[in-house]
């Protein structure tokens, strides 16, 4: 039977997607602790192995020997869906990425819808979770993400539809390939005519913070408040996969930043600094990781936002400005053609 | 509606200012001890339990076994015992014991001792799952010092 489709080829893409997905998820939470330990002048993990290089193995070793509690009263089915919901969609996400112009598992024409499709299951895991935990904590912390969630996708989407107008694809691979050449001619920057880049990034990476429940809006498990918000029952694995789901969100928001503005696998110098063969990858993984530590430099930083201002900051600012950003850059498009 | 883009601007710039500073905090040498490895010295006030004074000229402590430190401690704490021995001038202190579980670290003992045999230590590591651990002999411990 020929499906068109390489089987090795498959089985490679999958087992490293799922250790990509895995590994990031891990070796974030030793990045978060040792840039917040740093940027507080501590010095964070260092006990186990080489600058506690091996932590995210014991902590994992920790979660998986530890029980399953189910609580009194929780919805059983719902309760052991929603962490598998929170971290299986995050890994199907990575099957459309282009990390190079040949490194992609399924080089697919609608790969921006497809992340989005599976990115909103992200918010009916938390919604699940909050719900089926029968606490209070958790019902609020579901609520508020929520609201969170449908107020940003919003102008996320629209953001996302400026992009597609410029590069006229939702196959990312093109959407890339139209950003070829050097840094100026990214859709984050002015210099190719089109003078909203910047806001339309910022806007993106505002929208991608809050989508992915990141300080300053995690909202969802504001740990001063509601304890640990919808994962506040869960034990064990369970909120492994919680933890990790959130932690691959968080690399898919960086790498589709990458790919929608900051051209993808592309050098910002390509005359100085050639681009050969799997090069790309590394400009890719370069970009990204920049990405992800202003996440946690963010984290950081600023203070958690009130439910209030969160939701203002979505309705009275992102969402006149990127539905004005929409209009101006099909305009832009338009009379650029 | 001006007062809008610019506290927009105004917003943003703070925010910038922010992650720098963070940025460079992240960049500087950590601050903190790390304890079990290193330590620091204790201030030269700092009361740990009391301990007996060595005597730089005779090599020993300097107490006299008067009781007096025994009869001010209001805990009663602390149990002297001095006796007669042949040849020597004055009592001997025999026991000098301390029960540092009911000890509150007023000093009465220290102030009122007339030859400044006793003074705070420097202790503090004294973490244990038994109450007879803390039931001290001092002089012992003076001549552990030694």
């Amino acid at each position: 039977m020929d499906l068109g489709i390489n089987v090795v080829e498959m089985v490679i893409y999958l087992v490293g997607i799922i250790a990509f997905a895995a590994g990031n998820a891990a070796y974030l939470v030793w990045v978060e602790r040792k840039g917040a330990a740093h940027i507080q002048r501590r010095t964070g993990p260092k006990e186990v192995g080489p600058f506690g290089l091996l932590q995210p193995l014991a902590d994992g070793a920790k979660l998986m020997s530890k029980q399953i509690i189910f609580p009194d009263g929780v919805d059983k089915p719902l309760f052991m869906i929603a962490p598998l919901l929170a971290m299986v969609p995050a890994v199907m996400i990575f099957v459309t990425i282009p990390f190079s112009e040949t490194i992609v598992a399924r080089d697919i024409n609608i790969g921006l819808l497809m992340i989005f499709a599976f990115a909103s299951v992200n918010i009916l895991a938390l919604l699940l979770g909050g719900w089926a935990s029968r606490n209070k904590y958790a019902v609020i912390s579901a609520a508020r993400g929520v609201s969170q969630n449908v107020a940003y996708e919003i102008p996320m989407l629209v953001i996302t539809i400026t992009v597609v107008l410029i590069s006229g694809s939702m196959n990312l691979k093109e959407i890339v390939a139209t950003q070829a050449g050097p840094f100026w001619n990214w859709n984050w920057l002015p210099l190719n005519g089109n003078f909203l880049g910047p806001i339309t990034f910022i806007m993106f990476y505002i929208c991608s913070l809050a989508e992915t429940n990141r300080a300053p809006f995690d909202l969802g498990e504001a740990e001063s408040e509601l304890i640990a918000g919808f994962h506040t029952e869960y034990a064990s694995m369970g909120f492994g996969l919680f933890f990790m789901g959130e932690y691959a969100n968080i690399v898919i928001g960086a790498a589709l930043t990458t790919i929608l503005f900051l051209g993808g696998w592309y050098s910002p110098f390509p005359d100085t600094v050639p681009y050969i063969g799997q090069a790309g990858l590394w400009w890719f993984l370069i970009k990204m990781y920049l990405l992800i530590w202003l996440v946690v430099l963010i984290r950081w930083t600023y203070p958690r936002v009130t439910l209030w201002s969160l939701l203002n900051l979505s309705w009275k600012i992102l969402i006149p400005f990127s539905l004005l950003n929409l209009l101006a850059s099909a305009g832009l498009v338009k009379f650029l053609a | 509606m001006a007062g809008y883009f610019t506290n927009i601007l105004s917003g943003t710039k703070s925010l910038l200012v922010g992650l720098s500073i963070t940025q460079k905090e992240f960049f500087k040498k950590p601050v903190t001890l790390q304890y079990p490895w290193e330590s620091l010295e204790m201030t030269p006030l700092y009361r740990g339990h009391i301990q007996l004074v060595k005597d730089e000229e005779s090599d020993t402590h300097r107490c006299i076994s008067c009781g007096m430190c025994q009869r001010s401690c209001p805990s009663n704490c602390i149990t002297v015992k001095g006796e007669k021995q042949e040849g020597v001038k004055g009592k001997v202190l025999v026991k000098y014991d301390l029960d540092f579980t009911k000890c509150s670290l007023c000093g009465q003992c220290i102030n009122s001792c007339p030859t400044t045999a006793i003074e705070f230590s420097k202790e503090y590591n004294l973490a244990s799952t038994r109450k007879e651990d803390y039931h001290y002999d001092l002089l012992k411990r003076l001549k552990e010092q030694k």
